[in-house]
């Protein structure tokens, strides 16, 4: 679909790279609202799949899984022992409920990158991550305000005993980093890798559809077969990133809420 | 050709500005996925899993309690067992002694039984003997001058006579010792 967006707007005889342009869409139909876009409505789609995963999974559990529900707890028992645990220690329970919708949802957003039809990663439009990691934002700062204390938060962040000169640099880039630099990383790590996967694929499969069929050489031929190639294995390749996007971006949440509970230095 | 629309419009598709309407949904997207997921879902996988853990732990803590109680009931047979076997054949032991006790008791008792009985009876028949000497003695002496009164009065004529005399008189004994038994029996 994309590939044939793209050749019409192109309209040439020469092969064009799809640039950024393959990230805007019209409403869905002429004369819809302008919010109502494919993005939109497959980010409410993705959080209405997570809720009914989760609820065939967990709506009933039972003390011995049957079905989904073993599906269900691999993915809780993943999110708890390899993302809250390492991070959140004994907290880790009390915040298994926004590391699971994190990760869940975030992981069905990237997976749509690669679903026929849907084929468009949600979190490569920025508004979605920074969402995410605003939400993460505004917790890590109010814990460490309501474990630490409106000032104490503050002077733990700097690491105590060092010479006098260093607290020149090292203050601003702590503050700068926390809470500035911490939040802005996180939300566009999350959108820059759905971002630059979403261009690779469609660029090897427009080079694949644009030498195979839309024009045909028998010089072009080798370089379709290399682009058809090509987006099978980075598709592979985007399926792995997804996950682990999914992953990371939920570990540094936990990383950030183990900040606000408790002082680093 | 470009112009102030076409800038506009780039500028309106960068993609590190978020679309504002695209920041609601998102908020609501994460709100329904928190409330529904993190709100409802989670704390009953929790609570299940708890319930696992528990149930579990329970269990092999029953099991282990189970196999130690029937360990140290087993100890207790055995124990008892010991004793029971200790018991009986110290009991035996004591039968045994006591049997041999007893025997050799009644033993000693039928030895000397036996020898009073052999003393009686050899005290009897020393005293029958003692009176039946006595009654002897006394009666050889009458009978022998009974006999040699006779012998002396009747003259002893020929053999003939003198044998039917002492036939006559040893009748005579045998009589009175015949009435004699009558008597004492």
């Amino acid at each position: 679909m994309n590939a044939l967006t793209v050749l019409a707007s192109s309209g040439g005889e020469e092969f064009q790279a799809p640039g950024p342009e393959l990230f805007n869409f019209r409403p869905l139909f002429d004369g819809g609202p302008a919010w109502l876009t494919k993005p939109t409505v497959f980010a409410v789609f993705g959080a209405l799949v997570v809720c009914v995963f989760c609820w065939s999974a967990f709506a009933k559990p039972k003390l011995v899984p049957r079905g989904i529900q073993n599906i269900g707890e691999m993915g809780y028992v993943f999110v708890r022992d390899q993302i809250g645990k390492p991070f959140l220690g004994r907290d880790t329970e009390r915040w298994m409920p926004l590391l699971m919708s994190l990760f869940f949802l975030i992981w069905v957003w990237n997976i749509f990158a690669v679903i026929p039809v849907i084929q468009f990663p949600i979190a490569s439009h920025i508004a979605f991550p920074i969402v995410l990691a605003v939400a993460v934002y505004f917790i890590k700062v109010y814990l460490g305000i309501k474990n630490q204390g409106p000032v104490k938060y503050f002077t733990n962040l700097i690491p105590k005993g060092l010479p006098k000169p260093i607290y020149i640099l090292l203050v601003p880039i702590e503050y700068l980093s926390t809470f500035i630099l911490a939040p802005f990383t996180h939300a566009v790590r999350l959108f820059a890798n759905m971002f630059a996967g979403h261009m690779i694929l469609a660029f090897f499969s427009l080079v694949g559809f644009w030498f195979l069929f839309e024009k045909p050489t028998a010089l072009g031929f080798g370089v379709g077969i290399i682009g058809v190639v090509m987006t099978i294995l980075m598709t592979a390749f985007e399926m792995f990133i997804q996950f682990l996007q999914a992953f990371l971006f939920t570990m540094l949440a936990a990383m950030y809420i183990n900040s606000g509970l408790h002082a680093d230095h | 050709m470009i112009t102030a629309a076409s800038v506009l419009a780039a500028e309106e598709n960068n993609p590190l500005i978020p679309h504002p309407y695209e920041l609601i949904v998102g908020i609501f997207s994460f709100a329904v996925v928190l409330l529904v997921v993190g709100r409802i879902l989670v704390p009953r996988i929790q609570q299940t899993l708890n319930e696992r853990t528990d149930a579990i732990e329970g269990g092999l803590k029953r099991a282990e309690t189970v196999q130690e109680e029937a360990k140290e009931a087993l100890e207790r047979y055995q124990a008892q067992l010991k004793a029971g076997q200790l018991e009986a054949s110290k009991l035996r032991k004591k039968a045994e002694d006591q049997g041999a006790a007893i025997i050799a008791e009644m033993r000693e008792q039928a030895q000397a039984e036996a020898r009073r009985i052999v003393e009686a009876a050899q005290a009897q028949i020393e005293a029958e003997r003692q009176q039946a000497l006595a009654s002897l003695r006394s009666e050889i002496g009458t009978l022998s001058v009974e006999l040699a009164g006779r012998v002396v009065g009747e003259s002893l004529e020929d053999s003939a006579r003198q044998s039917r005399v002492v036939d006559r008189f040893l009748e005579e004994l045998e009589g009175r010792a015949r009435s004699q038994e009558q008597i004492t029996s």
